[in-house]
């Protein structure tokens, strides 16, 4: 028989008995979209958490540090000779590797601030100031930020934490409420005043011995160094803090810290290891996609240098999704499962009543074969229409799901968050699996109105 | 078993049991006959005597528990059953006391619907389905279901079925048996015309001796399953 006559008498035997097989579709579709509705949560979330982690800048960075640095006892086997530097060349043939987007030095140092509060006399405050790169502006750090990002990759301006901004104005935060934004009044008399940076800078003397302070034969010299910097923005937060060492209140264009030369911990040590020049203290790469981690990490430890990444971390969570999913799968399939007895059902008690009419269609030429045919596409029809609306209720079921939750998070001050997430993946599926467990309950009865003798079947009244 | 060419069915001792708990029903009990093409048969016989058995041995819906069966040159017995079906589709034709239609389809669904088994294009459907209810003189009401047409429009509808996929045999299982004797005459007419027209070899069961005397040119008697003997028949004129 061809498939549009095979359709058709599909599609009429279900249209006569349009309730029976409407409840059965429907009780598909429930089932499907429990599966949905699960699974969509569980993506959603794991969406919802890579794109937190991805916009936390940590995933998608190695930590490039050099071998002489490392102070693990174990690492004492590295022969002086086989050390490489983590200098100008390293950066650039960083650069160069395969999926690098940036590579930009750690660079964080103490310096004195200067600031004068309104009515108040100018006073000076310690703190560890570091360089950010522009392309840190869509860390999820900045999502509340007060004020603007910088305008340029040299701009003297600087971000500084709230807590910071705090002290600058010589307000104490009340117990619990350190980590509360500044109000509005109070970022309005910080935004856009000048503080003044105090710092140390390392001004390279080849072999001319320095004529001022600290000088070396063979180093560099330091010296005292002042800076006017806008403040133009305050965040709650450093962001890509805390995995990487002490925390910074001010922040500064990277190319702007770069040009300031500040002294670094490592010239110190680079000066005890003479003839070395300028090293960095370590290098962040930037990759483009946190697959490629792995790649970029092996490639610069070839180069003979140790790094470090979080992706073991962010391996360790993709599992866990995995698992997750995986269960709400299977709690989603057990609906679908209970709905598959649906088909089987109806598709018995539609043999029982058509038995005669399965008996006339064998009589005018119908084959075993032909019969099995029309009623295993009255399953897949069953299966193809209950998966479209399973999908349909799904995806309804979780927008309204969401949106009860995000009320919810409203009230409780939380930003609202998207957990439900149907990918076309998702919707093709589920679908999919409709169709296929639909046809799998249709097998027995399919198999059952073939075998049918039509000589009694054209008894049957 | 040979047939030769002008023979439309041959048996040679025919057999179909049923077992029906411990019990054995011999409702064909080894049945040899001919039946030439271009005949008219009519096999009489009481309830129970096995003409309807031998009917759907015939019609290829049943198979014989032992012996040959060989109709239009094909040896039934040894056909697998899609062999049967494609013999069903394009050998026989079937028409039946309770005229069999799907009660869900027009009549035109009914009547095309052998030819969607035989994947006849959609474009010659219509044309063969025209022709077939216009050789039974059926015209109007063809959108309408069964149940909404008389027993004698039903059986004609039958018959345009029957006919759709141009058949070498028409078989017919007491097809008077639910209708009045006007419309019965008429339903036999129409059978008469394609036997007498077209040389249709035509096959009725019947328990009708009259109805069977009037049309048949052959009488084959059955009793509790076997041939008790056969007849030919000068049939009688139109009533």
């Amino acid at each position: 028989m061809k498939a549009y006559d095979l359709m058709e008498l599909a599609g009429r035997n279900l249209r006569e008995a349009v309730l029976r097989n409407s409840l059965t579709t429907l009780g598909i579709g429930v089932g499907v979209a429990s599966l949905v509705a699960m699974l969509s949560l569980g993506v959603g979330l794991q969406r919802l958490v890579s794109q937190q982690l991805g916009r936390s800048g940590l995933f998608d960075s190695i930590f490039v540090v050099s071998r002489q640095d490392m102070r693990n006892d174990r690492r004492q086997d590295v022969k002086p000779d086989e050390i490489k530097l983590l200098d100008d060349d390293a950066r650039k043939r960083f650069q160069q590797i395969s999926g690098v987007v940036e590579v930009y030095p750690d660079i964080r140092g103490m310096g004195e601030f200067r600031f004068a509060g309104p009515g108040q006399k100018e006073e000076s405050y310690f703190t560890l100031m570091a360089g950010l790169p522009l392309s840190a502006r869509r860390s999820d750090a900045f999502d509340d930020l007060q004020g603007n990002f910088f305008s340029g990759a040299n701009a003297p301006e600087a971000i500084i934490l709230n807590d910071f901004g705090r002290q600058l104005l010589g307000i104490t935060a009340e117990r619990g409420h350190f980590d509360d934004p500044l109000t509005n009044d109070q970022a309005k008399q910080l935004l856009g005043k000048e503080i003044t940076l105090r710092y140390a800078e390392r001004q390279s003397t080849g072999d001319q011995p320095a004529p001022q302070e600290s000088a070396d034969a063979s180093g560099f010299s330091v010296v005292r160094k002042e800076q006017k910097l806008k403040i133009v923005g305050i965040v709650n937060a450093e962001p890509y803090g805390g995995g990487r060492g002490a925390r910074s209140r001010v922040l500064v264009p990277m190319d702007f810290a770069e040009s300031l030369n500040m002294i670094q911990p490592a010239d110190l040590r680079s000066l005890m290891r003479s003839g070395q020049g300028k090293t960095y203290v370590a290098l962040i790469v930037r990759v483009a996609k946190s697959t490629q981690v792995l790649g970029v990490e092996d490639a610069i430890k070839k180069q003979g240098y140790s790094t470090f990444s979080l992706l073991d971390a962010s391996r360790n969570i993709s599992r866990f999704f995995t698992f997750l999913d995986l269960f709400l799968g299977i709690f989603g399939s057990l609906a679908l499962a209970v709905a598959s007895l649906g088909i089987v059902n109806t598709l018995v008690m539609a043999i029982l009543e058509r038995r005669r009419e399965i008996g006339i269609m064998k009589a005018i030429g119908a084959s075993d074969g032909d019969v099995q045919k029309i009623f295993f596409c009255e399953a897949g029809s069953m299966g193809l229409l209950g998966g479209a609306l399973g999908v349909l209720m799904g995806w309804l079921i979780g927008r309204v799901i969401n949106f009860g939750t995000n009320i919810y998070l409203q009230r409780q001050d939380i930003k609202p968050e998207n957990f439900w997430y149907v990918p076309l993946w998702l919707v093709a599926a589920a679908l999919g699996f409709s169709i296929v467990v639909s046809l799998l309950a249709g097998l027995y009865p399919a198999a059952r109105a073939a075998r049918l003798d039509p000589v009694k079947a054209l008894r049957h009244e | 078993m040979v047939s030769n060419g002008t023979e439309a069915v041959r048996t040679e001792s025919l057999v179909r049991h049923y077992k029906l708990g411990q019990s054995i029903i011999r409702a064909i009990d080894g049945v040899s006959l001919t039946i030439k093409k271009g005949d008219f048969t009519a096999l009489l016989g009481a309830s129970g005597s096995g003409k309807s058995t031998l009917m759907n041995l015939i019609a290829g819906l049943d198979h014989p528990t032992s012996g040959s069966i060989v109709v239009e040159g094909k040896e039934l017995a040894k056909l697998e059953s899609g062999q049967l079906a494609q013999y069903r589709r394009h050998t026989v034709g079937m028409v039946f006391q309770s005229f069999n239609l799907v009660p869900t389809m027009t009549l035109v669904e009914n009547v095309e619907l052998p030819m969607r088994f035989a994947e006849v294009d959609r474009g010659e459907r219509r044309t063969r389905v025209e022709e077939a209810l216009r050789s039974v003189g059926l015209s109007g009401r063809l959108e309408h279901r069964p149940s909404e047409m008389s027993g004698g429009e039903q059986q004609r509808a039958a018959l345009a079925r029957a006919l759709v996929n141009r058949p070498k045999i028409l078989l017919a299982d007491e097809p008077t048996g639910n209708l009045d004797s006007k419309t019965g005459t008429e339903i036999m007419e129409l059978i008469r015309g394609l036997n007498r027209e077209i040389g249709m070899t035509v096959i009725i069961v019947t328990h009708e001796r009259p109805l069977a005397e009037r049309y048949a040119n052959r009488l084959i008697f059955l009793g509790d399953g076997k041939l008790l003997g056969e007849s030919a028949n000068t049939p009688g004129g139109t009533q």
